[in-house]
């Protein structure tokens, strides 16, 4: 039995997943060639501006970059903002796992 | 003991504000609500009542400062009129679907266009859906005894509620009215107690999007959707009744004075015809039931106090006797009838009441409405009753319309 939302107003925690696993609304998924990714290549902490620009705060910048796929809703917003071109946005039926 | 005063109804309102040890108070000033707006002020700064006054540039920004307040947990109160409440519409929905039990002062007026600072009720009538609780006040010492019980019934509800009070009429007019000593509205009114305080220690974010349907949180909790959270506003306004009840039953027992819970009636019991409308009309219409005793017709007043929730079951109990209705709005559903008119008949249906209902619109911009004239208009209906006449259309009284 799932406890019962007691709240008499909207509210939530801000947390990982308080909103569901939004991963599942994504139809384009965003797949990393690290590359040409600048901290992969440079082997030190530069550019992150995927993880700068990401609405979902789904990206984490580390070497490698890693992508929360259970969260990221697949805006495409970090390959539009990525300077090498390491992103690209691939359909989900076209992934393969 | 407590001596009576002769004062205004905005008077009237700020001592009330002032007895219920407001923290926050954000206003705008409008006629016929300025006056209040300025005696609160003083107050404020004469250290008179320890309270935050914030001089906002409108009424959007009022409201928005009194939702901020009353969600860090302080009690907070604003007023105002016309098309300043019309301004702060979009602001009344947060305050409602946030559950905040803000009371605020609705001092009613025409609405423009054309411009009118004077008396009706379009106002607040238009605010019907906003999910506040409505309750209209018919002289001075009921605006002050009402304001007390607002915030009972708000932080008990978890709803806001607009205290109506007819522009001119009330807010500038003066009568006797008691002032409660504080302690006994202190004893009255327990301090307001937040259901959710926003904290810094504990963060949270309110009102944020829901979807459609309900989803599981981080934690596993099944968390409604935007529909679940709408039905708990309708089942609180549902329930409210209950506590108006309750309020108005204490109130009386504390202070003396029984203002009616929901509807209040007078000389009903054996009433043949029954007038019926809300605020300082209804008053005036007791006034012109006893002067039609005086010529034989037998006519009683039904008064609605509260409009929303609407005394349905009351007012199937309050009208069964009547073999006619009459009704005076001072407000209009354009397209249609009086909102008071539509929402009777609603509740009749299926009650077995079969009398006849014959609206009147009246005192629109502030329109004078005399005690005789309604006299005249229940005699003019009656008459068309006894000819047989059943559809009856709603009269513009003491208008020109040809």
């Amino acid at each position: 039995m799932k406890k019962k939302d007691e709240n008499i107003s909207a509210m939530c925690r801000p947390t990982v997943g308080e909103a569901g696993r939004t991963g599942d609304w994504r139809d384009l998924r965003p797949v990393i060639d690290h590359s040409k990714c600048t901290p992969f290549v440079k082997k030190k902490a530069a550019c992150y501006l995927c993880w700068l620009y990401c609405p979902e705060a789904v990206v984490k910048a580390g070497i490698p970059v890693e992508i929360d796929l259970e969260y990221c809703k697949g805006c495409g917003i970090c390959a539009e903002e990525c300077p090498s071109r390491a992103i690209s946005m691939v359909r989900e039926d076209q992934c393969n796992d | 003991m407590t001596d009576a005063r002769i004062i205004t109804g905005n008077q009237a309102a700020a001592v009330a504000a002032r007895l219920c040890d407001v923290q926050v108070i954000a206003a705008y000033p409008i006629t016929p609500q300025s006056q209040l707006a300025e005696i609160l002020s003083q107050f404020v700064e004469s250290g008179q009542l320890r309270a935050e006054y914030v001089r906002v540039e409108g009424e959007h920004s009022a409201m928005t400062v009194c939702i901020g307040a009353s969600t860090v947990g302080a009690r907070v109160f604003t007023a105002t009129s016309a098309n300043g409440l019309l301004y702060m519409h979009e602001q009344l929905h947060w305050a409602a679907g946030s559950r905040l039990p803000i009371v605020m002062c609705c001092v009613n007026r025409g609405v423009g266009a054309p411009w009118s600072i004077f008396n009706d009720q379009q106002d607040s009538l238009a605010q019907r859906d906003t999910g506040w609780i409505q309750i209209y006040c018919r002289d001075n010492q009921e605006i002050l005894d009402t304001v007390i019980q607002a915030y009972r019934i708000a932080e008990t509800v978890y709803a806001p509620v607009m205290v109506c009070y007819d522009g001119f009429v009330l807010s500038h007019t003066m009568m006797p009215v008691v002032s409660p000593a504080p302690a006994a509205v202190r004893k009255f009114l327990p301090p307001y107690r937040p259901h959710t305080i926003l904290d810094a220690a504990n963060p949270l974010t309110l009102n944020s999007v829901l979807l459609p349907n309900r989803r599981p949180d981080a934690e596993g909790t099944l968390c409604d959707g935007y529909m679940e959270m709408r039905w708990k506003l309708q089942n609180a306004l549902d329930r409210a009744p209950e506590v108006i009840r309750e309020v108005n039953r204490s109130f009386a027992e504390a202070f003396g004075r029984d203002h009616g819970g929901m509807l209040w009636t007078h000389r009903t019991e054996d009433a043949e015809v029954i007038l019926s409308g809300m605020g300082s009309l209804a008053a005036e219409a007791t006034v012109a039931a006893d002067a039609l005793r005086e010529e034989g017709i037998r006519a009683g007043v039904v008064g609605i106090r509260v409009y929303r929730p609407f005394p349905a079951k009351e007012a199937v109990e309050a009208f069964r006797g009547a073999k006619a209705i009459v009704l005076f709005e001072k407000s209009i559903s354009y397209g249609y009838e009086g909102g008071l008119c539509s929402d009777l008949k609603a509740a009749f249906y299926g009650s077995g009441i079969l009398a006849p209902i014959h609206d009147h619109v009246a005192g629109l911009g502030g329109r004078d409405v005399k005690a005789r004239e309604l006299v005249e208009a229940v005699k003019s209906s009656l008459a068309r009753i006894q000819a047989g006449e059943r559809d009856l259309k709603t009269t513009w009284l003491n208008c020109a319309t040809e």
